[in-house]
């Protein structure tokens, strides 16, 4: 054997480590990733270089599936696309075909609405921190915020009869009116909830392995969202102080005083943060919608057209009996023409593009689901990050599986 | 308070300004596909426009109007500004097999609208520089939300394959903008670099960004690659 001295002088390159950038499959179906989805990194030591992100994995063909069903028969399907806040996408549907009907709620629905919504963010943004707490290894806060997405669920099943794929909104109304004791449950649970976010500070917001991994991980700018199409908390934790409820007032959320909260690094410590105060303002509205909601008044518009009649009536005259035969077989005929609504979901703008062309069925329904465009922004995130930085960061975008992928 | 939108268009692109229109609130203009993208710089460029937000972008099938000979596909796309509150849609009608301008030179939110749009309808955007299925796998036969593809079809089973020669890996080479960079961590740690992701260092120019010449080079170099694997 020759020995080392002489390798070194025949040839430099004999010892040299190897530089290539070694490539890595992360997902689709990854324990630490909530969420099917794969990543496929380079990677530099621990460094990642380049990063692709391939959704898609959970894609069951929503949109195919809405064109050949009435209009009404795509409830239970929106309900499926973010199933953490399925009563959000239920009333954006909802307002989407309003507009395009161009009809207006009551206003008791409106408020109604407005409550049932904010209590499904609460329960978004307390999922998403909770697990990406818990991703991080802390598995008590996890629980311990999880507990506040039961009481919620406890007041929606009252009121639903489902805890989780609602289909709870009609066009033009909710399926029920209020339950007798829904204001004193709400009530009831607030001063709870508030509790618990003050909690679930003071048991992470020092803890050093917490602080470490969120701040500074995961960073984006400002113009960069803007131009990736990033809306929700991600976008405001950049510093955009965009919300849907603010600058495009749908329902009644002109009448609300609320603050939307904004971040300044665009790390996963401002959108953590961004989600923790948007729950407080969430309560915020809670708390005044209930004050403002009335008491007596119909929940949904009269329209024999668009409401289905009550099941009273149906049984017992002809005219309803035609009402809603007409409706269950043949749908409600909206005008032709296209409208593009959008409402603030759990994770940002979610939009809904419907093409009528006067029939019963949707001609084309497109939903532009927030967590697509989040995650499109997610791999300008991830890069020049450790691989370890993955699952915060990924955690943060709160990527939903079944409306991004649809 | 979009109307404005459409007045302010009008003045300045008039000739490539087809048809307007305002349905429910929402402001619509149609425009030839060769001001696609010009309409696009001006959307996002003009200091009283200053469309910064992308929104989405999707396309409608209409199969009947192809028999008329009309274009049978619409593109549309939205965008708002973050500034002023305003927002606007814009149409443009696509006949089969035609090649759309890519938008993601004018927001880089296109990117993979884009890519959904083609793999949905078989709809190609010319200049786009990653234009791979993104829901469905590569081996899906046609393109299910045309109307003629019928919703209970099946699909041909896929066998087994291997890793090399699957479109579904990275096309990782050509970057929009953003160069392979390692975080320098001796300056991060004295707390001279601030930025993580080099995405924000090119914008901050702590780092170069790639040329338009670097890139077409890199794309030449990598077109035979490309044809010999068609």
């Amino acid at each position: 054997m020759e020995p080392a001295d002489e390798i070194l002088e025949d040839d430099d390159e004999a010892l040299e480590i190897p530089a290539d950038p070694m490539r890595l499959n992360m997902g689709p179906s990854h324990p630490a990733m909530h969420g099917t989805i794969r990543m496929v990194l380079d990677l530099d030591g621990e460094t990642v270089m380049n990063v692709d992100v391939q959704p898609g994995y959970l894609h069951r063909g929503f949109e195919k599936s809405c064109e050949r069903g009435t209009w009404a028969q795509v409830f239970p399907y929106v309900d499926r696309l973010n199933y953490v806040s399925p009563m959000l996408n239920n009333v954006g549907f909802a307002l989407a075909v309003e507009k395009l009907l161009d009809v207006k709620v009551p206003d008791r629905c409106q408020y109604y609405r407005v409550i049932l919504g904010e209590l499904a963010r609460i329960c978004d943004h307390f999922t998403c921190n909770g697990a990406s707490a818990m991703e991080l290894g802390a598995f008590t806060p996890f629980l311990w915020l999880l507990k506040v997405r039961d009481w919620v669920w406890d007041i929606l099943e009252k009121e639903s009869g489902a805890r989780m794929t609602h289909s709870f909104a009609r066009i033009g109304g909710m399926a029920a009116p209020p339950t007798e004791g829904f204001k004193d449950d709400v009530r009831a649970i607030m001063p709870e909830i508030r509790k618990v976010v003050g909690e679930a500070e003071s048991l992470l917001l020092k803890n050093r392995i917490f602080l470490d991994r969120m701040e500074g991980v995961g960073k984006l700018s400002k113009e960069r969202a803007l131009a990736l199409g990033v809306t929700g908390p991600v976008l405001r934790s950049t510093g955009v102080a965009y919300d849907v409820r603010k600058d495009h007032p749908y329902l009644v959320y002109d009448r609300f005083d609320f603050d939307v909260p904004v971040g300044t690094d665009g790390d996963n410590w401002d959108r953590f943060m961004v989600r923790t105060e948007e729950i407080r303002q969430s309560l915020r509205i809670i708390e005044q919608a209930l004050d403002q909601m009335p008491d007596e008044g119909p929940v949904s518009i009269d329209d024999p057209r668009i409401m289905l009649p009550e099941k009273r009536e149906v049984y017992s005259t002809i005219e309803a009996t035609i009402a809603h035969f007409k409706l269950v077989m043949e749908g409600l005929k909206p005008p032709k023409g296209a409208v593009y609504s959008y409402t603030e979901a759990g994770n940002g703008e979610l939009g809904f593009y419907l093409v009528s062309d006067g029939s019963g069925t949707p001609y084309r329904l497109r939903v532009r689901p927030p967590c697509w465009f989040n995650l499109q922004a997610a791999r300008e995130m991830i890069m020049g990050d450790m691989i370890a930085d993955i699952i915060p960061t990924f955690g943060s975008v709160n990527m939903i599986g079944g409306e991004c992928d649809r | 308070m979009s109307a404005k939108v459409l007045k302010k268009l009008q003045s300045v692109l008039g000739d490539a300004i087809l048809e307007t229109s305002s349905f429910r609130g929402d402001e619509e203009v149609r425009v030839a596909l060769k001001d696609w993208v010009r309409v696009a710089q001006v959307l996002r460029d003009d200091p009283e426009l200053a469309m910064n937000h992308w929104v989405d972008l999707t396309a409608v099938d209409w199969p009947e109007r192809e028999m008329e000979g009309q274009p049978r596909f619409d593109v549309l796309f939205s965008v708002r500004s973050y500034e002023k509150k305003h927002r606007i849609r814009v149409k443009a009608l696509v006949k089969d097999g035609e090649d759309v301008p890519t938008l993601t030179t004018v927001w880089a939110g296109a990117n993979w609208a884009e890519r959904e749009v083609f793999d949905m309808f078989g709809i190609r955007f010319a200049g786009h520089r990653d234009l791979r299925r993104i829901l469905m796998y590569d081996e899906f036969v046609g393109y299910p939300l045309r109307k003629d593809y019928p919703i209970d079809r099946v699909q041909p089973l896929v066998e087994y394959r291997d890793a090399d020669d699957t479109l579904k890996l990275p096309p990782f080479g050509i970057e929009e903008g953003q160069p392979f960079a390692r975080v320098d961590w001796e300056e991060r740690l004295a707390g001279r670099d601030e930025q993580v992701s080099p995405s924000i260092a090119v914008q901050t120019g702590q780092r170069r960004a790639l040329s338009d010449s670097e890139i077409a080079e890199a794309q030449f170099a990598k077109k035979p690659e490309e044809s010999a694997a068609e």
